[in-house]
């Protein structure tokens, strides 16, 4: 390892308004060095990453790239000085292939130079090679799986060979093969000779790829250190890791109910010549809580929005003993069935507050007090933002409030999708108490679709296995791991 | 298969350029000076469409830009007339216009979606009411007359106005599809990405601004000297800049030529309705909603649509 560092971050400071998200936080990394940064949401660590990148301006405190000064440089400029940020929401180019895409990554900042050289072609194709993306170099980003959408983003950010590359939560939403596919290629980008800064909250697979790491925790550091060691710091353990989840499933048999609150027969969805569901059939009980476990793609999110009436189907989903076919979605969600989608959907330019008082719009004055009141006890930490806009949260704020604003609506039976996509463990080990305390304290049923199934078995009293548009397997959590486990564990 | 469809739009164009061509020796005068002004309408959409298809800001103000470029020439020849060519004055037009472009795109590229929109809209009440208020310079609401023409003959005018659309189409459309039309569409996708990719987005969006402007102004002063007056209600008047906006929507976003085609389209379709009177306006408007409702990427569009089928 040379002896200078690459990047030195020295005092960085970010402020928004009154709210300090960075606070003179100090770090540097080698070159064939990968740092991990850690942390609570809302620590601040995707605030300090774009500080880095120029996305956002840094309030006070230097950032040196091989002894030049980057703080206050626009992001195009830093970029051309040799960083590349991964991002996690992509907006690709719908109209263009994914070469293509590429190769916009590498193409001139000039208005003189109106055609790009021709070695850009052979060069975009060796990146996409690889990433893992030679396969679908000529399909359009809307019809790729997500982790190919994720491929390609990393694709664009080392186009133009950065010498240091941030990676803001690269494994979330993706399944284990593909965490350990994605490790390789970071891993790649170091014995490359890369500085690497990475985010995730996959602590087991950040801890393995990094060679150091550093916790943060409301804006500040509070760790740094070898993995092992920062795993078993103290505060990292209370602030971040939370405990472990305990599991309480109830058998079936103890659900009273004659015919089941939810029952789904023989559903089918075409998207096009495309079958995103066959044949599939479920039931859940009043008052049951089930999961549907199913990889990327497998079409969980295409079950929920045909029971929520968004997409059209074949087949019958009955509700209470109602058949739902052909009612609207908003009907639908007043008879009790309410949706948080995996996209969030929030009202980015309205408040934290005035999102949460959309979803309680039905309530009386009296009941959307006592309701907040309650959720705010759950998330304390939207009880402190009501005022900001929703669109400025950190990733897993921006997830607590899906959750609650759905929790708002008083739903019958509520669907999550994804609920611990970006969340730190310690708030998967809030959301799961929450859980409990709803299980234990009203009548609510709740369907979970989770790929993550650490999250997904603890809270289900059964559990469903969804692979390529079928059930394949259906039974209590504590025979998933014999019986079914194979493809998530 | 985009190749296919490259070919096809390629094919359309040329015969559109065929009969183009051979029209003149076979339509009336009256017919001729209809596709002169849509011909130049073609341009003032064009233009628009490389802002909103490709950068991804929607300019409500196209005819702050005409206008600008319109005024200056007229009132130039209007005062200098005939010390000054009027080739020299339709330069200073198109010259205007790109220093206003710069003028307004500055602070209006600080603010992004509605508000850019609003930006430019404001932009062109404070044009129509500058031209009410100087009415000694500007001929106020009555217009403005200029004494000198390109020509009377018909036929010329219809030459130049075709031969000005072809060579600004293949420049815009030549444009969109280089690197520069790719980096418009990645900062019109998502700003700070692309910004974090390396480029510099608000230099982008400025360059595709002021080449907008360039041929909106151009357009605008070779259109008065067409018409021999400028008016506020032709150059400058809101409704005008939302014939522009639909005709670039109803021909195709994001491909240029559609924007000429949809253009050619409105101003053809109001004629050959004129019969019919109020009633004509209603009808092209509701061809135009229809269009729009149901084939978000327009003419041009359905024709790819069915190149897919
Ligand atoms: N533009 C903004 N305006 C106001 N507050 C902001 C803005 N951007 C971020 N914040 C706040 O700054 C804090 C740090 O946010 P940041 O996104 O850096 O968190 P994070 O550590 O990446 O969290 P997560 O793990 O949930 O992604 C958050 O509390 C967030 O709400
Ligand atoms: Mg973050």
């Amino acid at each position: 390892m040379s002896a200078a560092p690459m990047l030195e971050v020295n005092g960085l400071t970010k402020r928004f308004g009154g709210l300090v998200a960075v606070k003179n936080l100090s770090f540097s990394i080698h070159a064939g060095e990968i740092l991990g940064l850690i942390g609570p949401n809302g620590s601040g660590k995707s605030t300090a990453m774009k500080s880095v990148m120029g996305v956002e301006r840094p309030t006070a405190g230097s950032v040196k790239l091989d002894g030049v000064e980057l703080a206050g440089l626009p992001s195009h400029r830093i970029a051309r000085m040799g960083v590349g940020l991964v991002f996690q929401h992509s907006r690709p180019l719908a109209r263009q292939t994914v070469l293509e895409n590429i190769k916009v990554a590498l193409l001139p900042d000039k208005l003189t130079r109106l055609f790009a050289d021709k070695d850009v072609d052979a060069r975009a194709r060796a990146i996409a090679e690889r990433v893992g993306l030679g396969g679908v170099i000529d399909r359009r980003p809307p019809t790729l799986a997500f982790a190919d959408l994720r491929r390609l983003e990393l694709a664009k950010a080392v186009a133009r060979s950065p010498k240091l590359v941030l990676v803001d939560e690269p494994f979330a939403g993706l399944t284990a093969s593909e965490v350990a596919d994605f490790s390789n290629l970071i891993r790649e980008f170091r014995d490359d000779g890369r500085a690497v800064l990475l985010v995730d909250h996959n602590v087991k697979s950040v801890s393995a790829l990094v060679d150091r790491v550093l916790a943060m925790y409301l804006g500040e550091k509070i760790a740094e250190g070898r993995a092992t060691e920062v795993m078993q710091d103290e505060t990292v353990r209370r602030v971040y890791l939370g405990g472990a989840l305990v599991s309480t499933a109830r058998p079936e048999a103890s659900f009273k109910d004659v015919t089941p609150a939810l029952q789904v027969d023989n559903v089918g969805v075409l998207y096009g010549k495309a079958q995103a569901l066959q044949d599939v059939s479920l039931h859940v009980h009043e008052g049951e809580f089930v999961s549907v476990v199913g990889l990327n793609g497998a079409g969980k999110t295409t079950l929920f929005n045909a029971i929520s009436g968004l997409v059209p189907y074949s087949g019958a989903v009955k509700w209470a003993g109602r058949n739902l076919a052909g009612g609207t979605a908003a009907q639908i969600a007043r008879d009790g069935i309410v949706q948080c989608p995996e996209t969030r959907e929030l009202f980015g330019d309205m408040t934290v507050r005035e999102n949460l008082e959309l979803g309680g719009n039905a309530l009386s004055d009296a009941e959307r007090g006592e309701r907040l009141e309650w959720l705010f006890g759950l998330f304390p930490i939207l009880k402190s933002r009501q005022p900001q806009l929703a669109r400025t949260l950190s990733g897993g704020e921006q997830q607590m409030l899906a959750i609650a604003r759905a929790l708002m609506m008083k739903p019958k039976l509520l669907i999550l999708d994804e609920p611990t996509l970006g969340l730190a463990p310690v708030i998967l080990e809030t959301l799961s108490k929450a859980l409990d305390r709803l299980r234990e304290t009203t009548k609510i049923t709740v369907l979970l679709g989770e790929q993550n199934v650490t999250f997904a078995l603890p809270h289900a009293d059964r559990v469903y296995v969804l692979d390529h548009a079928k059930i394949v397997w259906e039974g209590p959590p504590d025979r998933f791991e014999a019986e079914a486990a194979e493809n998530y564990l | 298969m985009p190749s296919f469809v490259t070919s096809r739009l390629f094919w359309i164009a040329v015969l559109t350029v065929i009969v183009a061509l051979v029209l003149p020796t076979y339509v009336s005068g009256y017919v001729l000076g209809l596709l002169t002004v849509a011909y130049y309408t073609a341009v003032f959409a064009m233009s628009w469409d490389l802002l909103f298809g490709f950068a991804g800001e929607v300019n409500f103000g196209p005819t702050f830009l005409i206008g600008v470029g319109a005024y200056t020439a007229g009132i130039l020849d209007a005062h200098y007339s005939p010390g000054l060519s009027i080739w020299l004055c339709i330069a200073a037009g198109a010259l205007a216009a790109v220093v206003g472009g710069v003028v307004l795109a500055l602070p209006a590229l600080r603010v992004s979606g509605p508000y850019f929109g609003l930006t430019t809209l404001v932009a062109v009440l404070m044009l129509q009411n500058f031209i009410v208020v100087a009415a000694g310079l500007t001929g106020g609401e009555i217009g403005l007359a200029v004494p000198d023409v390109i020509s009377i003959d018909a036929k010329t005018n219809y030459w130049i106005a075709l031969g000005f659309m072809l060579v600004s189409g293949a420049i815009l459309f030549g444009l969109s599809r280089s690197a520069i039309g790719l980096i418009l569409q990645a900062s019109g996708q998502d700003k700070i990405q692309a910004g974090a990719l390396g480029f510099n987005v608000t230099k982008h969006k400025l360059a595709a601004f002021v080449v907008s402007a360039f041929f909106s102004g151009l357009a605008g002063a070779l259109m008065v000297f067409y018409m021999g007056t400028a008016s506020v209600s032709t150059f400058v008047d809101v409704g005008v800049g939302v014939q522009i906006i639909i005709a670039a929507v109803l021909g195709g976003r994001r491909t240029v030529i559609g924007a000429a085609i949809g253009a050619i389209f409105l101003i053809g379709m109001g004629e050959l309705l004129r019969p019919l009177g109020e009633l004509a306006t209603l009808i092209v408007s509701v061809i135009a909603l229809v269009v729009i409702l149901f084939f978000p990427d327009g003419f041009l569009g359905i024709i790819r649509g069915g190149a897919k089928a």
